[in-house]
């Protein structure tokens, strides 16, 4: 999307909505940053994928849904139940292995998902998920209940075939699913360039599906972009593919710390204080007069303390009874 | 409503999952079929033949040859309020949609801690000597069977088939049908025309018999009855059992028989080695020990992968004559 187009597009967005999708970006982050202190003090048990740095994607994508939109999400999901409209006490609860979590202990940071919210599940399967969200997009154009269906996934993604049948049956049979495509640069600790031949817009343009590349540090132009194919889909038009590029601030995981063999530090450097999605995001409403440093900090301390209170919320909460172990295999 | 008298009419296996395919998809329209050549072609066996005709191309879905990609769609259309049923031409091509069985289908309930439900139906088919060779022949449903969420249903008579079909698509779960694909034609049975289920997880007595029980699934079921009759002739009364679902299994009534009769074999056409007649001999021998008078034997297929020539593979799958001698052996007769 060029600059003059993304510009004209955010300066018709409500300073509601800007402001909504600072404090959305904000909640993830905090969210996150939490996680990582839990890691760190061995508060929390398994793993984490941080989605610090990649914030603007899934607030950017989901406030241009509707409740009852579907989302499919990844391992690295946190950011997307949260965009999605979950919980924060759920999820620390979830990511703790307390019966009060959204999975009742059962699922874990990668397995968070709510109906309630449309949240289909994330997914620990690498483009394991994108079936799940065509076929949730099937289901919508059987009932007719304009709902659509977005599938996130990281570019690591790109190397299951999957993904691949998907889409064909998504263009086959014009479902609305839109195909989110999370480029952060890394299939874990290799760089995509390693893994990927051709180009990523060639890969759905094969299938004759829609498809849009955007700068996923910017926020009001995922939005933009994401807002115009969700309709679009709705409209009974098709799916859509689009990718995002992004970069993950932390490692692959939480405990991928020494991890300067894969990527340099003055990358890193580059993304965090030069493309920070909310850095850039707040800088952009001080300067076109949505809101002032005053209120953005505002904002920031109310979601430290909401944070900090889903945290201790999680960490209080009971474990689930061993003899819930059984319970929920069928249903 | 008026009571209308139940025809019972002889049904082959394969008309009778038909029936039962078009009797659930008239009674709930969020019924849905889809998989390669399932709409006018009927699939490859022709079991579905006419059903397009009736519920329209909406409803019978050719698909692209994208296994998992379909059985992927299922799951989530099953999520999304739907109830599909995904046909997956041959057993062998479990393989390709392992990921959206096991990793999917099998486990959202349980990792969602309840919250979602994947209603679906996954059928497909097994049975070797139809000169199909190694990739098209094979018996795989002991691999389902080993995985907690999932369901496994056997179906063995056009009676059972219709009744277990129903009762799979009404289920709340992922159930993985494997229907016997020489029995299509071959196996031919009375059929009410109602409506009726049958529960899964419900052994059924082929055969009352007092000397030996034999317990087999799907094909083998067939062959355990020929079997018993040559054990008749000879004075040996066998009792077939049939499980009809691996899982939910019934075991009180494979362990009541095993008591009653105090010899067992379990009889069935997946691989032998770590396979079904693994987990029913185990089962038998846990509840049925100090009534048993030998060892419960296995007879599975052949651990080889099926080959193609006529003479090669008919050796690869029990035989009533076989199970007749292990049977007359473990007699003493």
């Amino acid at each position: 999307m060029s600059d003059a187009k993304a510009k004209g597009a955010a300066m018709t967005m409500s300073p509601d909505l800007l402001l909504r999708f600072y404090r959305q970006m904000v909640s993830i982050r905090l969210f996150e940053e939490r996680v990582n202190d839990l890691y760190t003090r061995a508060l929390m048990p398994g793993l984490a994928h941080l989605y610090i740095g990649e914030e603007a994607i899934a607030v950017g994508v989901c406030e241009a849904l509707r409740p009852d939109d579907y989302v499919t999400s990844t391992h690295r999901g946190h950011g997307h139940c949260l965009a999605k409209g979950a919980s924060p006490n759920l999820m620390f609860a979830e990511l703790l292995g307390k019966e009060a979590g959204y999975c009742k202990g059962k699922g874990g940071s990668m397995h968070i998902a709510d109906p309630a919210t449309g949240n289909m599940g994330a997914n620990a399967i690498v483009g394991g998920s994108a079936g799940i969200a065509t076929g949730a997009a099937y289901a919508s154009k059987y009932l007719k209940n304009g709902r659509v269906a977005i599938c996130f996934f990281g570019e690591g993604a790109l190397g299951q075939g999957l993904l691949y049948e998907e889409m064909n049956l998504a263009e086959l049979w014009k479902l609305p699913v839109i195909f989110v495509c999370e480029n952060n640069g890394y299939n874990e600790y290799t760089h995509f360039s390693e893994s990927t031949a051709g180009t990523v817009p060639g890969r759905p343009a094969a299938f004759g599906i829609a498809t849009e590349t955007g700068d996923g540090q910017n926020v009001r132009e995922v939005h933009t972009i994401a807002s115009k194919y969700i309709e679009r889909a709705r409209r009974g038009e098709g799916p859509a593919f689009l990718e995002f590029k992004t970069y993950r601030y932390h490692g692959h995981h939480v405990g991928d710390i020494a991890r300067a063999y894969y990527r340099p530090k003055s990358e890193e450097q580059e993304w965090v204080t030069q493309k920070d999605p909310i850095t850039l995001h707040g800088e952009w409403m001080m300067q076109n007069g949505v809101a002032d440093r005053a209120t953005l900090d505002a904002i920031q301390a109310e979601l430290i303390e909401e944070m900090d209170a889903a945290m201790k919320f999680g960490i209080d909460a009971p474990y689930p009874d061993p003899i819930r172990v059984t319970e929920d295999i069928y249903a | 409503m008026a009571q209308t008298a139940t025809a019972v009419r002889e049904l082959s296996f394969g008309d009778a999952i038909k029936e039962a395919i078009a009797e659930e998809m008239r009674r709930d329209p969020k019924v849905v079929l889809m998989g390669e050549d399932v709409a006018e072609a009927g699939t490859t066996f022709k079991v579905l033949t006419g059903l397009v005709d009736e519920f329209g191309k909406d409803r019978i879905i050719d698909t692209p040859i994208s296994e998992a990609g379909f059985t992927g769609l299922g799951v989530g259309a099953a999520m999304a309020g739907m109830r599909p049923i995904v046909d997956i031409m041959f057993g062998d091509f479990m393989t390709i949609i392992m990921d959206q069985v096991v990793n999917q289908a099998a486990k959202i309930h349980y990792m969602s801690g309840g919250r979602w439900k994947v209603p679906m139906v996954i059928r497909t088919t097994m049975g070797a000597t139809r000169r199909s060779a190694a990739q098209h022949s094979q018996s795989l449903h002991a691999w389902p069977s080993h995985i907690p969420g999932l369901k496994v249903v056997v179906p063995s008579t056009p009676y059972d088939a219709k009744g277990l079909f129903k009762a799979a698509v009404r289920d709340d779960n992922p159930v993985v049908i494997f229907e016997h694909k020489i029995s299509y034609r071959k196996v031919k049975g009375p059929v009410p025309d109602d409506d009726y289920i049958i529960p899964l997880g419900v052994a059924d007595v082929k055969r009352e018999g007092t000397d030996i029980t034999l317990v087999a699934l799907s094909s083998m079921v067939q062959v355990a009855l020929g079997a018993a009759q040559m054990l008749e002739e000879v004075g040996i009364s066998a009792e077939v059992v049939d499980p009809r679902t691996t899982w939910p299994l019934d075991e009180k009534t494979l362990i009541e028989s095993a008591k009653k009769t105090s010899r067992c074999i379990v009889i069935d056409e997946g691989y032998g080695r770590y396979g079904v007649t693994g987990e029913l001999a185990s089962v038998i021998q846990e509840g049925a020990f100090y009534y048993l008078d030998a060892p419960v034997r296995r007879m599975g297929a052949m651990h080889v992968p099926i080959p193609f020539s006529p003479s090669l593979e008919d050796s690869t799958v029990a035989t009533e004559s076989q199970v007749f001698e292990v049977a007359r052996e473990l007699c003493n007769k």
